[in-house]
């Protein structure tokens, strides 16, 4: 689904964050990226998704190496084929949360009637239920993340990109979110690299990933139920 | 196309959400479009109204003539009719008399007018111009031919409060006469003021006997007019000095008559939308700033530049759209409100006489709607490059808002602007209008407020230095970091205030230049005690001979010196140039002329040649440059003159000759005076003086003016000629203002976090509120030095480039201080307190909240 070939990118500081690094990540595979701050992590994730470029080595997503597209292409592949959940949640203020769910089908051009109409399930799907007319000032901060879970996923992408989604979040409200979001990925069978400095939201992924300057080392696959008792 | 709808509905939630948070920046915009856009349809249509109304009641004189023969003098000797009229070629002549007429000094408020009255051959005119032949009553038709009868326009009869059977009292030199009006004319325009007479009638009663003022040619059909009008000029070469003219001559002479005036007005109006156009630009741009993280997420979901490119512009076009309709409307509302009420004349005395009404046209509709879409879309322009050029994953991070802007710090666009401008200014006028003139003020005005990033950063960086050495408190050095750090968000807030109080800055400089060099203008060419004439103007005031004779011995005048002016046509497509004979010490004409410096000394001039002096407008307008020996038409045959000096002249714009009057009297034979200038003897006041001259026998046909009446009254015209200016001006401050107040408090409402953490680690409110004032008033005074340098940069174009160049006079710079420190304290509190009650809303919000939200 996704494979990394000898990525290295340096900042233009000339500090250099990944070096040789390589790996496959196969479909319906979710793993979780650790590491110290200011390894690489979310860089990681923007080379991925196409918003910076590496200096050395390839992406490939599903067989289409990313860096060979102009920016328009990249913005189409990722407008289709993959989602984002951040830490900060970015839902825009002025809009309602039906209208913020239902920006990447109207992105991908579904008709407005069904892309509503997608966003008020998603929005049932995620704990939001009858809450579509409101607006994000009425909502908490798990509230929130939960709209942007439902925004990474209402397209179908093969691939959920999330960075410390629950960073901001009390550690109740985070497991809540964290199982929300692995329930999603594994529901809509789609492939999810989680990045997060926190063991309880790591274990929420089929594997735990470390990345070092060598690269990324696993540490082993952590069931659901391990992450039940240690939460 | 489905895709389209769909891009179309992202496209309006994006533009509503934002538009519905933010209602007051988005309104301020608008009216600052609508404001500019309105001010400059209105001038428009009040300009195009009055011209086409003035031009057409000019062209109704002329009935359905080919073509007019005319002297280069007001008047040339009959004689030339019958052959005229005799022509195989001539279908029809129509002698006609045209003069203005003064009203006796006693008409209320109608004194110092004139009426125009035409004498016609009724029976040629009752062919050529039918809508001119009077109505008499049933039982008096032969009053069309009566020497005592005068048919006046409605117009007339209402400005002058008479009706048909009245008397009407005309002055003629010292003499009043009465004539009956015997009734109104077949058809007149609506506003018209005109009288008919029989002609014979008219060169009676007005002392010119003999005298036409042009013959009307209707050409037999089938002659080829340029060929006739060739042939025409060679066979009147023979006898003497004469011009054969066509509509479109007399079409461009009163196009060149207000030309300048219209495009100078035009060009002032458009200041109030170029600072409209400011004012989008720095919403726009504060907008995009705010809304930097959207946009970056918008891109990360899958918005692709284009279309991030599109959405912006799109909001700036709704934005333009939605201010020039209601600009639109606006306009044409004031342009019909200020005809209804105060007729076409905005102040330049251009259009006497005429009552235009507005008309709706579209394709001016479309321009000046074009025109308010198109400056918006320039303000949205650089704000959405910018937007859609950023990099996604940067933007959705804090603290890279004075990024976006910083391309605005590089100082070379600004200097290359600046440099352009100062070129530009060089540059001679196009078609008489100065083109390079105001294209260097748009680009010192654009490279000046360009600059500002630059100089906040340099100036607001050394006092902060500055203030940290010295360990002034938090607050101040908080104030300072923000405006030396990130200067380009601050500086956008200021470009439509600075560029309004740039413009107002220079244009109160280039007026307060003018005043005061008319002030000393008019005490240079007033310099006798007391001035004396039968009328205020008209073709039909003057003294005889005996008159002036009487006027100088009268007991307790030491000195007389008596004027005759007359209008001279040197180009038919021009205006009349004007002719004054006066005594002129040869010695040191500077004594009677106000001199630009430009003169021949009198032992250097051949004997040959009698010398003239001429107006400025002369040198621009004929090259009629000192040294220069031209002749001119006031005797047959011309004789030859000499150029001999040039002087300064703010009364008449299209030019003006000086001579001799003992040379015009012995070149001319024409013994007529108009006016008299009288210096009193010792010890003998204005009043004892007047009291004599009453006594002599046409003593109460004179009108008497002391110096200082008539300085106060042509200050006071100035003045009102620049009203409209003022006004102008004080919309365009506005609009400033209101760009102050749209973009501070869009600041305040991005800086909410600012704020509350602020709060939160215990500055109180009014501290924070300090400090927002603290930084409005410390930009707007760094604006306001700035706008003063700019200001007199662009002042010295304006008196030393503009004005010569449009009205073709020169005048020496002078600074209004007390009024300009005036303006600036104004504005200092303004946008202090501006920036104030912006931050305040802000401030008030709830701090928890403020923290806590993503953006």
């Amino acid at each position: 689904m996704l494979e990394l070939r000898n990525i290295g990118k340096a900042y233009s500081n000339g500090r250099r964050v990944l070096a040789d690094l390589s790996y496959t990540l196969e479909a319906g595979e979710y793993v979780a990226v650790m590491g110290e701050s200011g390894v690489g992590k979310s860089t990681l994730l923007n080379l991925i998704a196409g918003l910076d470029a590496p200096d050395t080595g390839e992406i490939l997503i599903n067989g289409v190496v990313m860096s060979s597209l102009d920016d328009d292409a990249a913005t189409r592949r990722r407008r289709k084929e993959l989602g984002f959940v951040f830490q900060a949640f970015h839902i825009l203020p002025h809009l309602t949360l039906r209208q913020n769910v239902s920006l990447p089908l109207l992105l991908n051009g579904v008709q407005v009637e069904g892309a509503i109409e997608a966003a008020e399930k998603m929005l049932d799907a995620v704990g939001l239920n009858g809450r579509g007319a409101h607006f994000p000032r009425q909502l908490s901060g798990g509230e929130l993340q939960r709209v942007a879970i439902g925004r990474a996923l209402i397209h179908h992408p093969k691939l959920i990109l999330a960075d410390e989604p629950t960073g901001n979040l009390d550690p109740d409200t985070a497991r809540d979110i964290l199982m929300l979001m692995r329930t999603e990925i594994k529901v809509n069978g789609a492939s999810g690299i989680l990045v997060t400095h926190s063991r309880m939201a790591a274990a929420t992924a089929d594997r735990i990933l470390v990345l070092t300057k060598d690269g990324l080392h696993p540490l082993g696959a952590v069931n659901s139920a391990a992450l039940h008792q240690s939460g | 196309m489905t895709t389209r709808t769909h891009g179309g509905t992202l496209s309006r939630w994006l533009f509503l959400g934002e538009w519905r948070a933010h209602r007051i920046q988005a309104g301020t915009a608008i009216v600052a479009i609508a404001l500019g856009v309105a001010l400059g349809f209105a001038i428009h249509l009040i300009n195009t109204a009055a011209f086409n109304e003035f031009s057409a009641a000019a062209r109704s004189l002329s009935g359905q003539a080919d073509l007019q023969v005319r002297g280069p003098q007001p008047t040339f000797d009959e004689s030339l009719y019958p052959m005229l009229a005799q022509h195989t070629n001539v279908e029809l002549a129509n002698p006609v008399l045209e003069l203005d007429v003064a009203l006796p000094g006693n008409s209320g408020e109608r004194k110092n007018s004139t009426l125009k009255i035409l004498g016609l051959d009724i029976f040629r005119a009752s062919d050529m111009a039918p809508d001119l032949i009077g109505i008499p009553a049933e039982d008096k038709l032969l009053d069309i031919l009566a020497d005592d009868a005068i048919f006046l326009s409605p117009a007339a009869m209402e400005w002058l409060g008479v009706k048909q059977g009245d008397p009407l009292q005309l002055r003629v030199g010292t003499q009043t006469i009465t004539l009956r009006i015997a009734g109104g004319l077949r058809r007149a325009r609506a506003g018209q003021r005109i009288g008919i007479m029989d002609i014979g009638a008219a060169q009676w009663h007005f002392h010119h006997l003999g005298q036409l003022s042009r013959i009307e040619l209707k050409l037999v059909p089938g002659i080829d007019r340029a060929v006739f009008t060739a042939a025409l000029g060679q066979e009147l070469e023979l006898r003497g000095q004469y011009l054969v003219t066509d509509t479109a001559d007399q079409e461009a002479r009163i196009a060149n008559m207000s030309r300048a005036y219209r495009v100078n007005l035009n060009m002032l109006a458009m200041v109030a939308l170029f600072t409209g156009a400011f004012l989008v630009f720095s919403t726009q741009a504060l907008s995009v700033v705010r809304r930097r993280h959207q946009f970056a997420l918008l891109r990360v979901l899958g918005l692709t530049r284009r279309q991030l490119l599109k959405q912006i512009l799109f909001e700036g076009a709704a934005l333009g759209s939605i201010g020039s309709l209601a600009g639109l409307v606006l306009g044409y509302l004031i342009a019909a409100t200020a005809l209804y009420y105060f007729g076409g004349d905005l102040g330049g005395g251009f259009f006497p006489g005429v009552r235009p009404s507005v008309h709706f046209d579209p394709s001016t509709t479309i321009v000046f709607f074009i025109l308010g879409l198109g400056i918006t879309l320039l303000g949205s322009a650089a704000p959405a490059l910018e937007a859609a050029s950023a990099t996604p994953a940067p933007a959705l991070k804090s603290g890279s808002e004075d990024a976006a802007f910083s391309k605005l710090a590089t100082p070379w666009p600004a200097v290359v602007c600046l440099g352009a401008g100062g070129m530009l200014s060089q540059l001679p006028p196009v078609f008489d209008l100065p083109v390079f003139g105001y294209l260097a003020v748009a680009l010192l005005l654009i490279g000046g407020i360009a600059l500002m990033p630059r100089l906040s950063a340099l100036v607001f960086s050394a006092i902060l230095d500055a203030v940290t050495r010295r360990g002034h408190g938090a607050m101040p050095t908080l104030a300072l970091a923000r405006l030396a750090n990130a200067p380009n968000q601050a500086s956008v807030a200021l470009g439509g205030v600075l560029a309004s109080f740039t413009l107002v800055v220079a244009m109160a400089i280039m007026v307060a230049s003018f005043r005061v060099s008319v002030d000393e203008w008019l005490k240079h060419i007033l310099p006798a005690d007391l001035y004396v004439r039968t009328a205020a103007s008209g073709d039909t005031r003057g003294l005889r001979p005996d008159e002036t004779k009487a006027l100088a011995a009268t007991p307790g005048i030491a000195r007389a010196d008596f004027f005759r002016s007359s209008q001279l046509v040197l180009d038919p497509s021009r205006p009349n140039v004007a002719l004054i004979a006066r005594p002129i010490d040869m010695a040191d004409p500077g004594n009677t002329l106000p001199m630009t410096g430009d003169a021949i000394d009198a032992d250097l001039l051949r004997e040959d040649a009698t010398p003239i002096w001429v107006s400025e407008a002369m040198v621009d307008l004929y090259a009629y440059t000192p040294g220069r020996r031209v002749t001119l038409p006031v005797a047959i045959p011309p004789p030859d003159f000499v150029v001999a000096g040039v002087w300064r002249d703010y009364g008449r714009q299209f030019g003006a000759i000086q001579m001799r009057l003992a040379d015009y009297q012995a070149l001319s034979g024409d013994q007529k005076v108009n006016d008299a200038a009288l210096w009193l003897e010792a010890g003998v006041t204005p009043e004892e003086a007047i009291a004599s001259l009453k006594r002599l026998p046409f003593g109460e046909a004179l009108e008497f003016s002391e110096p200082a009446q008539i300085r106060a009254l042509s200050l006071s015209i100035f003045d009102r000629s620049f009203a409209v200016t003022y006004l102008l001006e004080g919309v365009a401050i506005i609009i400033g203002l209101l760009g102050v107040a749209a973009s501070f408090s869009a600041q305040a409402l991005a800086r909410g976090k600012e704020f509350g953490m602020l709060r939160h680690i215990g500055v109180t409110r009014r501290q924070i509120l300090g400090m927002l004032a603290a930084e409005g008033g410390l930009l707007t005074t760094l604006g306001i030095v700035l706008g003063f340098a700019l200001g007199w940069c662009i002042s010295l174009i304006l008196v030393f480039v503009v004005n010569p160049q449009s009205f073709h006079w020169t005048m020496r710079l002078s600074l209004p201080w007390s009024a300009l420190l005036s303006v600036a304290a104004a504005l200092l509190l303004s946008a202090a307190l501006t920036a104030l009650a912006s931050g305040r809303h802000t401030v008030s919000s709830d701090v928890i909240r403020s923290v806590r939200e993503d953006w």
